[in-house]
């Protein structure tokens, strides 16, 4: 059986190939340390930049993935940038949009043409719009963490995917990532020391999707998003 | 699943034969074996990344009562649940009754290995529930009716005119009967065929690149993002992974996954890294309503105490495979089990019997490339090595073979006798193949010179030479 039963043959197994019995009290608190204070291991150091460099190699990395990144000027600029994408790519002007509090702060009202629905994605939708909680320098990655603001749907659905994302969110490796993560559980749930911050789903996402699995020759929108477009804001809101 | 192992040698002599299969390996490995050398270069730190690799997952070997306790503490915290399962048979029946909890009628499968030790597809179909597989290689395998060959490009074997060809007959059925040609336009229709069977799913089951003991998470890492689409769209998510795949924490996770795309397909990063953490939450607008960690143990606490341990490290990154040259000659299904190539010739051994698989671990030249590049330096030559000797010990090998190793054995272990027995063998080689330089033909070798001819020796042995020199 696959019940409790189980679960203690499968520990006892474990044990006598080990040749020990449970740990003791003492070894067991060495190893929750461990886990209660996360270090980083060695982090590569390619990423270790100036933040102007960090995005300039952000953005480079991101590009090499055949993803592409849009640099405006600030806030005030988004819905113009994201309008013109659509645009050039002959895309619908409708938007499935994360319900997320700083894409509301951008003046989409600068173009009435958008039509605008805020949620999760279905079926139909085209273009989903959504923020990140960070970008990775080290390899163009970007980090996205379900909740209420931020429907997983809206990342994989669509075929293409529009990411706005602050310059100061750029980091270097992705343990910053995990540090922002555990920071901000910890204000909400309270319970950050005990694994307790982790949302849903954390995506890390690295390009649009894509496979080589027919004589190893790169087709894009594999199953998630053809196209991947990243527009970094560089002032912040005022 | 069913084992062909036993037939090794007959599986590896039409593998070579098949025309098809000799084209895709051909194409493949080179591939391979390009990107991969560039993407370390490109790292300064990949060696130091993979000692640390190695060291966190021999940590978590000597730790693994603890860490899986500690795992399932962390699952049940955020509302999934855990089942430990000794066997693939108790795993599937396990499967079967989650599935049937959700009423399932399909199931989307992102690829998994542990899915092919327990035969899951075939076991859920005889249960009235359809499967659906939703990896790109994965899917033409299954439209084929095969098996995978290569553990993260399963349908390595396969032309683009084999898919063609497949897809052209399969998906006919559907309405899609023109005969597609470019990749691309392949890869669009499979978009097309599987965008509603997600949609439609009840039941989403992945794999686990790693299990995450600090936060009771699973993580599964592919490019396609079918592996996402596969658990946020049905009302259940079972996850399937074997014991080892536990690491302490997030960090722990991200050294590995530097080294796991690198050593795999070259690339700096996969595509899609995802952490998910039971089921969806107050107020979000999508996820499962359920999260499940099936557990497989299946022989691997038993491993854990053998001289077989160090295989428990692999990531399943398929490097061995991509730079062996008996994998590259012979292609994937020639090994007979779930896992192919050097990795598959310790494991499967281990999992299924030496009995059964004993050709295994001799189909290597023991040329070294498969530990040279594995991230987490397993010892694959040296395991093989240790293979071999439990079968000659064990008496599984051929009669004829373990009199003649016996007899060499005989014969080393008696200097005098061995130089000058080989003095006068080398010496008569010398003068009878001093005309033509080479032998065609050599009696009890046939195997040997029957794809090349032998040089023939210049006069005098080794150790002939070396003393002469010693004394000059």
């Amino acid at each position: 059986m696959s019940g409790a039963g189980g679960r203690e043959a499968i520990l006892g197994s474990i044990r006598r190939s080990l040749g020990r019995g449970p740990l003791d009290e003492a070894a067991r608190a060495t190893l929750d340390a461990r886990i209660a204070d996360p270090r980083p291991n060695l982090v590569p150091a390619r990423s270790d930049l100036p933040q102007a460099e960090r995005v300039a190699l952000f953005t480079e990395m991101a590009e090499k993935v055949f993803a592409t990144v849009d640099r405006v000027a600030g806030p005030e600029a988004v819905p113009g940038a994201v309008a013109d994408y659509l645009a050039q790519h002959n895309l619908p002007p409708a938007l499935a949009m994360a319900p997320d509090a700083a894409l509301d702060a951008y003046p989409w009202a600068d173009k009435p043409l958008l039509a605008i629905r805020r949620g999760r994605a279905e079926e139909a939708d085209r273009v989903a719009v959504t923020g990140a909680v960070m970008g990775f320098a080290e390899t163009g990655t970007l980090m996205m963490a379900s909740g209420p603001e931020h429907p997983s749907t809206l990342n994989f659905l669509p075929e293409t995917h529009i990411v706005v994302l602050p310059a100061e969110r750029i980091g270097g490796a992705y343990e910053e990532g995990w540090a922002r993560l555990r920071e901000q559980g910890a204000g909400e749930a309270g319970d950050a020391d005990d694994g307790g911050f982790m949302p849903r789903t954390v995506n890390l996402v690295t390009g649009p999707s894509r496979t080589a699995d027919i004589e190893q020759t790169i087709a894009l929108g594999a199953h998630g998003p053809r196209r991947l477009h990243i527009v970094i804001v560089e002032e912040e809101a005022p | 699943m069913d084992a062909t192992s036993r037939t090794f040698v007959a599986n590896a002599r039409a593998g070579l034969r098949d025309a098809a299969l000799q084209t895709s390996l051909a194409r493949f490995q080179g591939g391979f074996q390009v990107k991969r050398a560039e993407a370390a270069e490109r790292l300064p730190e990949f060696e130091a990344l993979r000692d640390e690799a190695r060291a966190i997952k021999d940590h978590v070997l000597a730790h693994l009562d603890h860490y899986l306790e500690r795992f399932e503490e962390r699952v049940r915290a955020s509302g999934g649940t855990v089942h430990w399962c000794e066997t693939p048979e108790q795993a599937r029946e396990r499967i079967l009754a989650l599935c049937r909890e959700a009423d399932a009628k399909t199931v989307t499968k992102s690829k998994s290995m542990i899915a092919e030790e327990m035969a899951l597809n075939p076991f859920l179909e005889e249960h009235g529930i359809e499967p659906v597989e939703t990896d790109l290689g994965e899917y033409v395998v299954q439209l084929a009716d095969e098996r995978p060959s290569h553990i993260i490009a399963p349908a390595v074997h396969k032309t683009r005119d084999q898919v063609a060809d497949l897809f052209h007959e399969k998906h006919t059925p559907l309405g899609r009967t023109r005969r597609l040609e470019r990749v691309e336009e392949l890869v669009e229709e499979a978009r097309e065929v599987l965008r509603p069977r997600y949609l439609a799913a009840d039941v989403g089951i992945t794999g686990a690149n790693f299990l995450i003991a600090e936060t009771g998470s699973s993580a599964v890492v592919t490019n396609e993002g079918n592996a996402d689409l596969t658990q946020i769209l049905p009302r259940m998510h079972i996850v399937i992974a074997t014991l080892e795949k536990v690491v302490p924490t997030l960090e722990d996770a991200t050294t590995i996954m530097r080294v796991l795309a690198r050593s795999a397909t070259g690339q700096e990063f996969s595509t899609y890294t995802t952490v998910s953490t039971g089921p969806r939450r107050p107020g979000d607008a999508d996820g499962p309503e359920a999260y499940h960690v099936v557990l497989l143990d299946n022989g691997r606490s038993r491993m854990l105490g053998s001289e077989f341990r160090e295989v428990l490290r692999c990531i399943k990154c398929g490097a061995c495979m991509n730079h062996c040259p008996v994998y590259g000659a012979v292609g994937g299904h020639a090994y007979g089990w779930v896992y192919p190539g050097p990795v598959g010739a310790v494991l499967t051994p281990n999992l299924i019997g030496l009995e059964e698989a004993r050709h295994l671990p001799n189909a290597s030249s023991f040329c070294g490339r498969c530990e040279e590049v594995c991230p987490v330096r397993i010892p694959l030559p040296g395991l093989m090595r240790k293979l071999r000797e439990q079968e000659f010990a064990q008496g599984l090998a051929p009669a004829a073979v373990r009199r003649g190793i016996g007899a060499w054995a005989w014969l080393a272990r008696r200097p005098a006798l061995y130089r000058c027995l080989t003095g006068i063998g080398i010496g008569m080689m010398g003068a009878l193949g001093r005309r033509r330089g080479r032998f065609v033909r050599l009696p009890l070798a046939g195997g040997w010179t029957g794809a090349r001819d032998m040089p023939a020796p210049e006069g005098a042995t080794f150790h002939a030479l070396w003393r002469k020199e010693r004394k000059a």
